[in-house]
């Protein structure tokens, strides 16, 4: 799929977009695909102190070109790491409030950034669709002081309600979040194919603040199964350049990520 | 609610402890002679994570009994959870994730079980999985957190919201998981069970102390001076141990870190095959790798020589 650009896949803008909202000195909490991707790039263009963790309990690897992990838990996600403190402790560290951002995609998604991976229509007992489940997106989203999402924008994802709420975001908005008991973080920006969300602070609504060169408004509407708010003072990104797609492909020649 | 008031007695599961005796001594035995200590209807936890370091050879001679009523938890189920489904060993599964990876897609083998009602998975985010072992380690009936509030998944298991009694602040009550029986695979062990891993320790360590029972695998049993030359990095003492068998590439073609690398070929045939025929290609599989093999060499045998040592090649290459 070529999106926001030509030859550009959605993998690769994802990852490039994705790679520009973190920021140097950051801890990044990643799962597979392409948040890894993006925080892989992040670290070898404006943020080379950024500091990866991994769900498979590993702290600071260094991946190796040609050798992007399949899983967060196989021998290529720890290369070059620095630590491996083991998946419960990885996690207790992000719940002690040492992780800046947490990176997660997603399958269905709603106006608040609540997240579904586990069971699609039916009941949970019974679903229509089997999905895999949270893994560790739950607790990232529930942990990390701000979370980023990362996901292809398409109406089958971009849901009026979720059936079932794996990842919460802001719940039904306001302050429900944290009446929850969900006392810190929340998600901030939901990264698409089309451009960048945000989330208005009263409501917790899910608004349009950025579209990709060449995406329209009606585009965004058309591909959401919810009303699209618009802030007022939408922008427009800037494409992926050479550099970014040139290192994203050093380090997936293969491109099984893009 | 599907949690049972067993997975978080902490009180019995104390109790079997105590009236077991913790032996010092030889733990070594057969694959055979280790899996008859698991009976119908046992919870078992499965060591490892996902396609690393998951206790193949021990999950393979128990299915080779045809055992009924198991369930399983795990924290990343891989195909090993498909098999025990298509060989109706199990009545329930408790993870967070099951599949095989990313680039697989998702499981036609759970979506037929679990959307047809055969096969619950009861499902807990990563860590929260992970807290139920660590709490059953600690001898606790739970432990609090901040994770999973506000999610579906609170309702899944049945876990209890509870105010703080300091702060007064809501809190996740992870109910322990108390295993009846854990199979692990290790790197190394002396012959009396004092178990060392290398790389990732996933949650191993938690698991064996929760458990009633302890099986472990190990790629090589090495000499009492070797373990006590390095006590630091055991990090299953022996007296937890009930049985221990020497196995090497007894995770394969799942991967040890350090030792060999897993074979995601091999996974892409296994779904490929699912892919055109559903769960009888399971059932083949299971044929041909789990009940035809009568040994364990003979199943290594059906990947042959060239394969184990590619995967070695590639194992040791990536810890350079």
């Amino acid at each position: 799929m070529s999106a926001g650009g030509s030859g550009v896949t959605a993998n690769e803008l994802l990852a490039v977009m994705g790679a520009r909202e973190l920021k140097d000195n950051m801890t990044v909490f990643a799962g597979v695909g392409a948040p890894l991707m993006a925080s892989a790039l992040a670290q070898r263009t404006h943020a080379p102190g950024l500091t990866m963790m991994v769900e498979g309990g590993i702290i600071g690897p260094k991946w190796k070109p040609g050798a992007l992990p399949i899983s967060t838990n196989e021998m290529r996600a720890a290369y070059h790491a620095q630590m491996l403190p083991g998946i419960t402790d990885a996690f207790l560290l992000a719940q002690r409030g040492f992780l800046d951002v947490g990176f997660i995609g997603g399958a269905q998604i709603d106006r608040y950034g609540n997240l579904n991976t586990s069971a699609i229509g039916g009941s949970y007992e019974r679903p229509k669709v089997r999905l895999p489940g949270s893994g560790g997106a739950n607790d990232i989203i529930s942990l990390c002081r701000e979370v980023i999402i990362l996901t292809v924008h398409e109406k089958r994802r971009f849901s009026e309600t979720v059936d079932f709420i794996t990842s919460p975001g802001w719940l039904d908005g306001g302050e429900s979040r944290r009446k929850s008991g969900l006392l810190f973080g929340g998600v901030s920006r939901v990264v698409t194919t089309l451009g960048l969300f945000g989330f208005e602070p009263e409501s917790r609504r899910m608004r349009l603040e950025a579209l990709h060169p060449g995406v329209s408004v009606d585009t965004v509407r058309a591909n959401t199964g919810f009303d699209v708010l618009v802030s007022d003072t939408l922008t427009t990104t800037k494409p992926p350049t050479d550099e970014e797609l040139g290192i994203l492909r050093m380090l997936d020649p293969a491109r099984q990520f893009l | 609610m599907t949690i049972s008031p067993r997975e978080y007695d902490f009180q019995a599961a104390r109790g079997r402890l105590e009236r077991k005796t913790k032996s010092s001594g030889e733990k070594l035995t057969t694959l055979e002679d280790a899996v008859a200590r698991v009976a119908d209807g046992d919870h078992l936890a499965f060591g490892g994570c996902l396609f690393s370091r998951t206790p193949l050879a021990l999950i393979r001679a128990l299915l080779r009994r045809r055992p009924k009523g198991l369930s399983i938890s795990r924290n990343l189920m891989c195909y090993e959870g498909e098999w025990c489904m298509v060989a109706g060993a199990v009545d329930k599964v408790v993870t967070s994730w099951m599949g095989i990876g990313l680039p697989w897609g998702l499981s036609k083998i759970v979506r037929e079980y679990v959307e047809s009602g055969r096969v619950p998975v009861e499902e807990w985010s990563h860590l929260g999985l992970g807290l139920r072992y660590r709490a059953a380690a600690m001898g606790v009936p739970f432990l609090p957190a901040l994770t999973m509030l506000g999610s579906s998944l609170v309702d899944v298991g049945g876990s209890k919201i509870i105010d703080c009694p300091y702060t007064g602040e809501k809190l996740l009550a992870v109910p322990a998981l108390f295993p009846d029986v854990a199979l692990l695979h290790v790197h190394r062990a002396d012959r009396f069970g004092n178990c060392q891993i290398d790389g990732y320790a996933h949650m191993d360590a938690d698991i064996s102390r929760a458990a009633a029972t302890v099986l472990v695998t190990a790629e090589e049993i090495v000499s009492e001076e070797e373990i006590r030359r390095t006590p630091d990095r055991t990090i299953i003492p022996g007296f937890i141990v009930d049985a221990l068998v020497h196995v090497p590439h007894g995770a394969y073609p799942h991967e040890c870190y350090g030792l060999y690398d897993a074979e995601p070929d091999h996974f892409g045939a296994y779904v490929e095959s699912i892919n055109a025929r559903g769960s009888a290609a399971v059932q083949e599989y299971l044929d041909r790798y789990v009940y035809g093999p009568a040994t364990y060499a003979e199943y290594l045998a059906l990947f042959g020589t060239t394969a184990l040592e590619e995967a070695e090649r590639r194992g040791k290459e990536l810890v350079s």
